[in-house]
């Protein structure tokens, strides 16, 4: 195999900061390749270098044996080089073809368009990847993994020899990647090189020949597929050797604290029956698209489920709205914090003082800045935020500090039940843990918890029990004492496989 | 037939052809060539600008609001040009454009140089202008003007003769609406930066990323609705045989209103020049029929109202279903339920 792409001692500084230093990387015609590395590790910076979109400070590009000092955007594409972003670039109010076709009309800088032309782009395209698309349809009307194929085929109306694809999984079901699988064997064997990149470990790995692990701006080490495994790639992407510890369960769970019979929503989940203990950890698994999201989002009241009863200490409650949730005394801390969970550009005290700004109103309304400023202060240390005062907008935090001010807002409310979405995605490994610790003092002092996840060691290690989701319905549930994480792992993945043989 | 029926003109259509038939039984006036030629040619000045409000609304849902003092300013200047120097009405259409155009592009540098949604922008460009007209007219109406505006305004195809023994004809005005009608379908449909319009309006930053530039697509589209303003100008000018500074400024809203009403989305991307004009002749019947049907034309502001209010609904309701349809969980079936 030849080299298509080398990057020799690549470097690049913003304003004093390092992003990459002497990054070394190949990728050979017909590869598939898979970059990954923890957020801010370097890797955008580096597909911005390859796309042009970026100059390095020192260092150079080979492309098909040919050096490039400077290698402007428009060298990129003419070298057939294409990243497709997680935002795909794609314009929802136009048809399918002529989202395929824009790039290359936009090439040819042609004034009057032919429709004709257009589809036939667009027809070229489709047939190359094998994809049944209607061309007519407006892309905005497509499911996330037809957009990404509107977003492939558009690649391949030029002469395509390099795809990068950022994040092409995070929003795909498991049977979406696996047709995102076979389209990417098919464009190698047509001798396309593909890069995945990702941020954490996950599918894209299965299919990778090779995998280059980036990590504090420096590629730690590239490796074929076989020589990985799980916790190599974690020491290789933090540095550290991360074992979960599991987690020791003081309180034998009894007392019945949330019981859901029946509950059914139509056309996002179906008969799900669970119970909750006090001071459990209820952990709910399953692939995207399995409906755990939308079980939370019914529970909290935010999208209320069609038929059910729903139990709080033995008390049947109607949870029509987020304010009957409250009431009832359930927390939500949602997936996309940034969206649903913070006002970002608000400050620390104010995002963890929104649910009870009622308590600390006095006469005429007013805010007890007193009481204010004891209860902010006694969650920032309770939780453990780094962050200079309370006055800080919650957008400057990382990643980690700002999952710690979404849980400390709920925990100022005294929750009985608090639900976790994902709680962990996107934030570092070390942050994680602490996290993973917090959780666990909460069910202790008799919380109940449900932690929504899709990554196993996780919840097999934090939970006391585990509900499998799969296609809407509960298919499982399991006490974790009785499994290791490879045991659910293949629960998960097996009962998709299964569904799709039948 | 399905396509048919998710567009927003076709219910437009319908929503015409019921009104029509209605006021028709009331007053069968309505339905005679001299009422509709009528009807056409004095919507004629709104349906030109709706045209090119129609552009900047698909580039981003923001709209302009001062193409009417656009039109204001150039019908002044051009009457009082045209008093001094005579020329002729090809050249004052001329004139005409080529200032409507430079007042639009001002409009498009500031949208784009300074990123604020357009109508702030214009909502200053509007102050400017025909703040600017008053101060040099003093607010003079110019009563008399140059015998080519009444020339181009008598020229008729076909000429009939009503009951009472009246001529009419089919007059140049509403034929100018006409060809601009056409020239914006086509542009839209069929030029490259018609579709980039469309595109910027879709998703700017993915515009950016294919290699449409931005800037010259929202130029052009400021440029165009400055251009229209300007012909607009001269039509008016013929059909008034006046000058007055207040008379165009005020409507930039019912133009607006017609315009989103004809499907233009409030989210950008979206609109067509069919549902642009049918929103123009949905505005025009009602006005016409409240006068024939001896209703106060005072409800005719409540009807405008009503209609910002719908049609921006329709708007944010295909949205959120758009949304909603992509996350439908296929919910499997119970092994129990299968057999």
């Amino acid at each position: 195999m030849t080299d298509l792409l080398r990057l020799s001692n690549i470097s690049k500084s913003f304003g004093g900061v390092q992003a990459l230093k002497g990054v070394d990387f190949t990728i050979g015609k017909g590869e598939i390749h898979c970059l990954v590395g923890e957020n801010g590790s370097g890797k955008s910076t580096l597909i911005k270098i390859i796309s042009g979109n970026l100059q390095p400070d020192t260092g150079e590009i080979w492309i098909e044996g040919q050096v490039y000092k400077h290698l402007r955007s428009i060298d990129s594409i003419n070298m057939g080089i294409r990243v497709i972003f997680q935002d795909f670039a794609l314009f929802p109010n136009l048809t399918v073809a002529e989202n395929i076709a824009y790039s290359q009309l936009v090439e040819k800088k042609e004034k009057f368009l032919n429709w004709k032309e257009i589809e036939t782009i667009a027809r070229i395209a489709t047939e190359k990847i094998k994809i049944n698309l209607d061309l007519d349809e407006q892309v905005g009307n497509l499911s996330v993994a037809n957009q990404q194929m509107v977003a492939i085929c558009r690649a391949l109306t030029s002469d395509l020899r390099f795809l990068i694809l950022d994040e092409p999984t995070s929003a795909l079901t498991k049977k979406e990647i696996d047709q995102l699988f076979v389209v990417v064997k098919d464009l190698q064997h047509k001798g396309i090189s593909v890069m995945f990149v990702s941020h954490k470990l996950n599918e894209v790995m299965e299919i990778a020949e090779k995998i280059t692990v980036i990590r504090d701006g420096q590629n730690v080490a590239t490796l074929p597929r076989e020589e990985i495994t799980n916790e190599k790639l974690v020491y290789l992407m933090t540095g550290k050797t991360i074992t979960y510890s599991r987690y020791d369960k003081k309180i034998i769970p009894e007392q019945k604290l949330l019981e859901v019979q029946h509950l059914s929503k139509k056309n996002n989940f179906q008969d799900i029956s669970f119970i909750l203990h006090r001071g459990e950890i209820f952990g709910i698994t399953g692939l995207l698209g399995s409906g755990r999201t939308e079980l939370a989002l019914a529970l909290f009241g935010m999208d209320p489920a069609d038929s059910g009863k729903i139990f709080v200490e033995g008390r049947k409650v109607r949870i029509q709205s987020v304010k009957d949730a409250v009431q009832a005394g359930i927390g939500y801390v949602p997936e996309n914090r940034l969206v649903q969970g913070l006002i970002m550009k608000r400050s620390v005290g104010d995002n963890i003082v929104t649910v009870i700004i009622k308590r600390l109103l006095r006469n005429f309304k007013l805010i007890d800045s007193k009481e204010w400023d004891i209860t902010v202060n006694s969650w920032i240390n309770e939780l453990g935020i780094k962050v200079a005062g309370s006055d800080i907008a919650v957008q400057t935090l990382s990643g980690g500090n700002q999952q710690r001010v979404v849980i400390a807002k709920w925990l100022a409310a005294h929750p009985k039940i608090l639900i976790l979405d994902s709680p962990t995605v996107g934030i570092d490994i070390a942050a994680k843990s602490s996290i993973h610790k917090i959780i666990r003092e909460m069910a202790e002092k008799g919380v109940g918890i449900i932690f929504i996840s899709d990554e196993i060691p996780e919840v097999v290690n934090n939970c006391n029990r585990i509900a499998i989701m799969r296609n809407g319905r509960i298919i499982e549930q399991i006490n974790t004492s009785d499994v290791n994480e490879a045991d659910i792992q293949r629960r998960v993945e097996m009962s998709e496989t299964d569904s799709l043989m039948r | 037939m399905n396509k048919l029926l998710k567009q927003t003109e076709f219910y437009i259509a319908v929503v015409i052809i019921i009104l029509s038939i209605v006021i028709t039984i009331f007053n069968p006036r309505f339905l005679t060539a001299e009422n509709l030629f009528d009807l056409l040619k004095s919507f004629s000045v709104i349906g030109i600008m709706a045209v090119g409000v129609l552009f900047v609304l698909i580039l981003g849902g923001s709209p302009d609001v001062s193409f009417t003092a656009i039109a204001q300013v150039v019908e002044y200047v051009v009457v009082i040009m045209t008093l001094k120097w005579g020329g002729n009405i090809i050249l004052a259409f001329l004139i005409a454009a080529a200032l409507g155009t430079l007042m639009g592009s001002f409009n498009g540098f500031l949208v784009h140089y300074f990123r604020v949604p357009t109508v702030i922008i214009t909502i200053a460009t509007l102050n400017i202008y025909y703040g600017l007209l008053y101060v040099f007219s003093k607010g003079q109406v110019i009563f008399v003007v140059h015998p080519m505006f009444r020339d181009f305004a008598n020229i008729k195809i076909g000429s009939f003769i009503n009951q009472n023994n009246v001529a009419y004809g089919f007059t140049l005005m509403p034929l100018i609406w006409i060809l601009v009608l056409f020239l914006g379908w086509y542009i839209l449909k069929y030029t490259s930066v018609g579709r980039n319009i469309y595109a910027v309006g879709g998703n700017e930053v993915a515009a950016e990323r294919v290699g449409i530039n931005v800037f010259r697509t929202k130029l052009f589209a400021f440029s165009f609705i400055g251009l229209l303003s300007g012909i607009a100008a001269i039509v008016h000018a013929a059909i008034v045989q006046s000058a007055i500074p207040n008379i165009i400024v005020g409507q930039e809203l019912n133009v607006i209103a017609a315009v989103f009403l004809g499907g233009a989305s409030v989210f950008g991307g979206g609109g067509s020049v069919i549902g642009t004009f049918l929103g123009i002749m949905l505005f025009a019947i009602m006005n016409n029929g409240l006068t024939l049907l001896k209703i106060s034309t005072y409800w005719f502001n409540v009807f405008v109202g009503a209609v910002i209010v719908i049609s921006i609904t329709i708007s944010a309701i295909q949205k959120i279903r758009q949304e909603k349809s992509r996350i439908k969980i296929h919910i499997e079936e119970k092994a129990e339920d299968r057999v």
